[in-house]
Parts: C-alpha cells; sequence; structure tokens
C-alpha cells in the first residue's frame, strides 16, 4: 500500500483548504450555537419533570440532544463532503484526472480524499463538542467517546456517498438525497425524541439508517452508559456500511477514471 | 531505441473499437504526430501511452517499460497535455504548478524553483498570482504544457496542444515546443490541423477510424500520396457543376460540397489548360499540396469540416 502516494492527494486538499476554511469555521461554530440554543435551552425548557425523566439523562433535554448533535454533525459533514467535491474532481474542476496523470493511482486519490474527510469529521464534531460541553450538554469527560463515534459514523455515510457520488452523472441527484435522505434521517434518527416513541414499522425503518445507531452510541457514551453487546451491534453496524461502501467506491473509481 | 513501442495496440468500449490494432514506434528526441479527424482514436492512443487508459488488446512498452503492469513508474517520467484543461480554476497559477508538481513528489524547494523557471519560459511570469479562471484560453493551455513540464519529463504527450487558440497565440505554442525538442524532449503529439503537423512533426501516422492510414515525415506523405500543386476551383453556389470538361486534366480530381480540386504537377498549365476549354469558374487558386490533400486522398474525407 502506498501511503505516501495517497498522502500527496491528500496534499492538494489541505492546500486547496486554505481557500474556505474560513466559511467552514464560522459553519462549523454557528451550527452548534444554533442548535444547541434551540433545541437545548428553548426547547428543553419545555421537557422537563415526568416528561424528561423518561429521556434517562437525568432529566435534561440538552444532555440528551447534544450528544445527538455531535452525531448528526459528523453524519452530515461525511455526506457534504462526498458529494460536491467528488463530483467536481470527476466532471468540473478534474482534479483527479490531473493527479492521475502523475504516478498517482486511482486508489491514492480515493484514499488521500478520503483522509480529508476523515479529518473534515472530526473537525467538526470535534468543534460541536467543544461547544456544547460550553453550554453544559455534557456532564463527564465520557463525552469525549463522542469523537471517535462521530467518525465512524462520519465515514459511514461518507464512504457509500462517495461512491454513489463517482457513479452518477447528474448533479440534480443530490438535490434529490437532500431532501429525502439527509433531512429525514434527521429528523427520525432519535436525535430529539427516543426512536421507541414512533410507531414500530417507523421504528425499523429509522434503525436501517447509520444515523440513528451513531446517536445511539454518541448518547450511551457521553452518559457514560456503553454496554458491550448494544455497542458491538452499533458498531458492526456502521462498519459495515464503511466496509461496503469502501469496495463500492473503489470499484467505481477505477470504472470512472480508467475508462 | 525506441521510447514508445506498441503493438496492435486496441482500445474498445464495448462493442465499439476506438483504436484498432495500431502499431506505433517513437524514437528518442523524435517530434511523432498524430493527425486525424474527430473521433480518429487519437485521444484514445494518448490516453493509453498516458497510462491512464488500459489496453484492451495488444502491448505497449514506453521508456522500456510494459505499460500494463509499471503505470506509475511510467507516468512519473511523462508530461501529460490533455486535450481539456484539468487546471484548479480557482487556485493560481503558482498554486497550479505547485501542487501539480508535488503529486510528482518533487521536493518543495525544488518545485518552487522549477515553477518560477517555467512560468517563465511559457511567459506567464507577470501571471503568476492571478487565478486560473482569468487567464486566457492560450495562457491557460501555456500553464498547462508548463505544468506538464514540472516533473522534467523525458516524452510530453501533448493532446491537440493548440485547439482553440488564434494564431498568434499558436505560433507562441509552436514555438516553445521547437525549443523542447531541441533540448531533447520527446514530443507525441496529435492534432487535426495539417499546418500544426507539418510544422512541428518529423514523422506522423495520419489515423482514420481507429485505423493507421499512412506513416511518414510529412514531404515523404505528400510525395506519396499528392501531387506536387493543387488548383483548387469555386463555382457559384447553385451551379451543378459537371466534371465532364475536366477529364485527362488532372492525374486526380476530388470534388467536395463547395468546390473542386485538382491534384496536377503544374497549376499553371492546368489553369491556362482550363480557360482554353472555356472552363470559368467563380475562383481559381493554385496552392502546393498539403497534409489535408494527403489525408482526403486516404480517406476520402476532409480533416476540419
Ligand atoms: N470513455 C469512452 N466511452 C465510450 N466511447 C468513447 C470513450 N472515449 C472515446 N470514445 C469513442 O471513441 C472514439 C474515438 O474517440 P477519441 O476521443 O479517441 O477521438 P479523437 O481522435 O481524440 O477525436 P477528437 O479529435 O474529437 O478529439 C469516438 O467515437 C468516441 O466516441
Ligand atoms: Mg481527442
Amino acid at each position: 500500500m502506498s501511503t505516501a502516494l495517497s498522502l500527496r492527494a491528500f496534499e492538494y486538499w489541505r492546500f486547496q483548504y486554505r481557500r474556505t476554511w474560513r466559511g467552514t469555521i464560522v459553519t462549523s461554530i454557528l451550527n452548534p450555537l444554533l442548535y444547541l440554543a434551540a433545541m437545548g435551552i428553548g426547547l428543553g425548557t419545555l421537557v422537563k419533570g415526568q416528561r424528561a425523566s423518561s429521556l434517562g439523562t437525568n432529566g435534561s433535554y440538552l444532555e440528551f440532544v447534544a450528544p445527538a448533535l455531535v452525531a448528526t454533525t459528523a453524519f452530515q459533514t461525511g455526506m457534504f463532503e462526498a458529494m460536491y467535491p467528488v463530483m467536481a474532481s470527476i466532471k468540473w474542476i478534474k482534479t483527479y484526472v490531473a493527479m492521475l496523470a502523475s504516478p498517482l493511482g486511482t486508489r491514492d486519490v480515493l484514499n488521500g480524499h478520503l483522509m480529508w474527510m476523515v479529518l473534515r469529521i472530526l473537525q467538526t464534531s470535534a468543534a460541536f463538542l467543544v461547544i456544547g460541553a460550553l453550554f453544559g450538554g455534557f456532564p463527564s469527560w465520557d463525552a469525549l467517546w463522542c469523537l471517535p463515534i462521530a467518525l465512524l459514523l462520519g465515514m459511514a455515510a461518507a464512504l457509500p456517498m462517495t461512491a454513489f457520488s463517482a457513479h452518477t452523472q447528474q448533479e440534480s441527484s443530490f438535490a434529490a438525497i437532500q431532501r429525502f435522505i439527509i433531512i429525514p434521517t434527521f429528523l427520525f434518527s432519535g436525535t430529539f425524541f427516543p426512536l421507541s416513541k414512533l410507531p414500530l414499522p417507523l421504528e425499523l425503518i429509522a434503525w436501517l439508517t447509520p444515523l440513528s445507531h451513531g446517536v445511539a452510541l454518541a448518547r450511551s457514551a457521553a452518559q457514560g452508559k456503553l454496554e458491550l453487546l448494544p455497542t458491538l451491534g452499533h458498531v458492526g453496524y456502521l462498519a459495515l456500511w464503511c466496509v461496503v461502501g469502501f469496495w463500492l467506491a473503489h470499484r467505481i473509481y477505477r470504472r470512472r477514471l480508467r475508462p | 531505441m525506441a521510447l514508445i513501442e506498441a503493438k496492435r495496440l486496441t482500445k474498445r468500449f464495448g462493442d465499439f473499437t476506438a483504436v484498432d490494432g495500431i502499431d506505433v514506434e517513437v524514437s528518442q528526441g523524435e517530434a511523432f504526430g498524430f493527425l486525424g479527424p474527430n473521433g480518429a482514436g487519437k485521444s484514445s492512443t494518448m490516453r493509453m501511452i498516458g497510462c491512464v487508459s488500459p489496453l484492451s488488446e495488444g502491448t505497449l512498452r514506453i521508456l522500456d517499460m510494459d505499460a500494463a503492469s509499471d503505470g506509475p513508474a511510467i507516468r512519473a517520467r511523462l508530461g501529460v497535455v490533455p486535450q481539456e484543461d484539468t487546471l484548479d480554476m480557482e487556485l493560481t497559477v503558482r498554486d497550479n504548478m505547485w501542487i501539480y508538481g508535488r503529486y510528482f513528489g518533487i521536493p518543495r524547494s525544488a518545485v518552487k524553483e522549477r515553477s518560477e523557471r517555467l512560468l517563465d519560459f511559457v511567459q506567464l511570469t507577470d501571471r503568476a498570482d492571478s487565478r486560473v479562471e482569468a487567464l486566457s484560453g492560450g495562457m491557460k493551455r501555456r500553464l498547462t504544457i508548463a505544468r506538464s513540464l514540472i516533473s522534467e519529463p523525458e516524452i510530453l504527450l501533448l493532446d491537440e496542444p493548440t485547439t482553440g487558440l488564434d494564431p498568434q497565440a499558436r505560433h507562441v505554442v509552436w514555438e516553445r515546443l521547437f525549443r523542447l525538442k531541441q533540448q531533447g524532449v520527446t514530443l507525441v503529439l496529435t492534432t487535426h490541423y495539417m499546418d500544426e503537423a507539418e510544422q512541428l512533426c518529423d514523422r506522423l501516422v495520419v489515423m482514420d477510424r481507429g485505423r493507421i492510414a499512412a506513416e511518414g515525415s510529412p514531404r515523404a506523405l505528400i510525395e506519396a500520396h499528392s501531387t506536387r500543386e493543387v488548383v483548387e476551383l469555386r463555382f457559384a453556389v447553385d451551379e451543378k457543376v459537371d466534371l465532364g470538361p475536366l477529364q485527362g486534366l488532372a492525374e486526380r480530381t476530388e470534388q467536395l460540397p463547395d468546390r473542386v480540386l485538382l491534384y496536377v504537377r503544374d497549376g499553371d498549365s492546368a489553369v491556362a489548360e482550363l480557360s482554353r476549354r472555356g472552363i470559368a469558374p467563380q475562383s481559381v487558386l493554385v496552392r502546393r499540396s498539403t497534409l489535408e490533400d494527403v489525408f482526403l486522398h486516404l480517406t476520402g474525407r476532409t480533416l476540419v469540416d
């Protein structure tokens, strides 16, 4: 495996980020502020007493929602980083095509971009974690477990999305994914209310998305309540999305970029 | 020794054969051209030589390595100017050079030094800090050429280096390419401009529908497949041209939609004979044979339509 070559592809992403970092930093600070203020504090004042105790977080809605929002952020970062940037690299800016004229191969081009996605996912989730902590959304240092969980979840979203973006020829599919996948999963992933409150068929569907598993993991981890079997189940399911996504991305990159 | 040696080189896309078993050899220091119309298979061939597209059949050896198995090692020693620019529009000229050099693993200080030298070579030094988006087509092409040289390649592959440029910009590119050739860089280029092929190539193949129709130096091809001179006759648009009276006037006659070409040894005496026969076209032009005529003769079609 040629890590050195992948790092050269990674260097492009790091390099071009100098142009856009300001915007992304603002977003990754502003988003947590808005969400935590609205959900944690605003909505949280309504969810109290008897109702709140069923959340299992000592009656704090903020503590219920904060770790889930870290997971959601990771999921969405993974999705977005794997949409337009991938298509642009193939069709518009043709970054990949330029890279492939050098000693880099499709594997290096893919791995280099994935390394960048890893970094971006860690960056946005860490920002959320820090700001969530400032709001008092995390009762203990156990919350740090949210970071590796967010990474796994983010890549479980990014890897299949990368494969899809490299496969599709149309930019319009992204709008559809935004509308029919990202927003519904965001609402029905257990972030804002426990999935058990849903009718059973809906609950089962909700458990199909990686996000629900990421949310469940992040929440238990932040409370220091990770149990072995459920954890293995969630991690295994997310890992499956990663492995299948990686395998697909690999095949599709080869087919698309070396016609 | 041949730097590039292709045998029965074939590229298929599904059922369609884009490159149909061609044999090509390019030697050290040569400027070699693929001349052909749209869809002839020039880019498909170039991509195989550039080791970014696997062969469907045949063998391809480049720099004494196998294109099928040594792609990365070969690409490290090639410079590539693709048909469509792959510059990063949002980065500056200098940054495009920088990042491309890094793909080749060239140390930072060397990339810096070479960038400045190459930008000077293609006369873009004063635009070094502009975003590529703001450059003209000719400047972008020159930047792509400069970028392809950052790894100090032994072979430079140029896919239609001057298509879309105005005559002046084309001459600038030609002159730079000529200098590279003098420095010992082997040039492999495609074009559908006969004048470009005549200007730049020591040797070329005429490609049509995935096959090689002829091979040789521009001069040898013209000698072998055309006459010394050509008389071009244009008739009024609605006039039905009767080739009858032209019988026996030329070694060969070609009728195109907009003109008739007479292939003759001596243009002036053919023109004299025309008026003796009472043929009065709207315009008459005598010129020397070009590769365009070779192509027309070999394939029955014009190069640029
Ligand atoms: N990726 C591909 N998939 C399917 N068909 C292709 C692909 N690339 C090229 N072709 C086909 O192969 C043929 C040769 O294309 P190629 O690009 O090699 O021609 P060319 O000589 O470079 O033409 P041009 O002068 O227009 O650049 C064309 O008919 C083209 O449609
Ligand atoms: Mg082409």
